[in-house]
């Protein structure tokens, strides 16, 4: 279901139907964690990337507004995508890869679950310098993202300010 | 429910491989910013699956810190895209391969 939903994100041409699909990819994503036994990091997948971050693609798309003819060019770009060579190659490394995990040891995993509580435990034990550096790196995506996106005083569009 | 580790991994890998064509194939910088998305969400998958491999919490901390690396990625890229359509009135990556100013 996540492969269904995720090749569907790659060849759709309208931009909200990838959207859409790459919600109910993220949420099959999140059924995997729950799974895998690791709940907290299922709700921060639901959270995060299908709250937080589809909603600022949403934004981004309706201050937009496409048009047709975008989606005109990416169905030609779709279509003209025959290029055998690299696709073999592609496709035998790609058979090696499957070849070499399906080969190795098939541990299972077991559901043990691994509570929040020692997510936590390791977050702010040996792992508070990453912390500190993801902070830093939130702070410099903020305020590069407001310098990137910001008008002009006029009003007007930044168009020849970096000329 | 007892989940082989190397149907989790084939899994990434098979994500990891779309999100990579669609940054290949689509010439929409919004696809492409969702298609990194995916191979960021691929990353995660397997950090997941080897933490729950060896049962350590570790891998779940390395997924919150990709999370924390993508949202960072999307808001600096959502910016660029804004700048992108304000300046050229289109969407096209090819649009930006002058790179001047």
């Amino acid at each position: 279901m996540a492969l269904a939903a995720t090749l569907m994100v790659i060849v759709q041409t309208r931009v909200v139907h990838a959207l859409l699909y790459l919600i109910v990819s993220l949420l099959a994503a999140a059924t995997i964690f729950l799974s895998l036994g690791a709940p907290f990091a299922a709700a921060l997948e639901v959270i995060i990337y299908a709250g937080a971050i589809l909603v600022l693609f949403v934004f981004v798309l309706m201050m937009l507004n496409l048009s047709p003819a975008t989606a005109e060019r990416e169905r030609w770009w779709l279509r003209c995508g025959v290029r055998p060579g690299p696709i073999v190659l592609g496709l035998i490394l790609a058979g090696e890869l499957v070849y070499i995990v399906l080969s190795g040891a098939g541990a299972g995993v077991a559901a043990q679950t691994v509570g929040p509580a020692e997510v936590g435990a390791a977050l702010f034990g040996p792992y508070v310098l990453g912390v500190e550096l993801a902070s830093m790196l939130l702070l410099a995506a903020l305020v590069g993202a407001y310098h990137l996106a910001r008008r002009g005083p006029d009003g007007e569009s930044r168009k020849g300010a970096g000329e | 429910m007892n989940v082989p580790v190397s149907h989790v991994l084939l899994l990434a890998v098979a994500l990891m491989g779309i999100g990579l064509m669609g940054v290949l194939v689509r010439r929409n910088v919004l696809f492409m910013l969702m298609s990194v998305e995916i191979m960021v969400n691929a990353a995660g998958l397997a950090f997941i699956a080897a933490g729950a491999l060896w049962r350590r919490a570790d891998g779940q901390v390395m997924f919150l810190f990709l999370l924390a690396m993508a949202a960072a990625e999307v808001a600096v890229g959502l910016a660029v895209v804004l700048l992108l359509y304000r300046r050229e009135r289109t969407l096209d990556a090819d649009a930006a391969d002058q790179m001047r100013g």
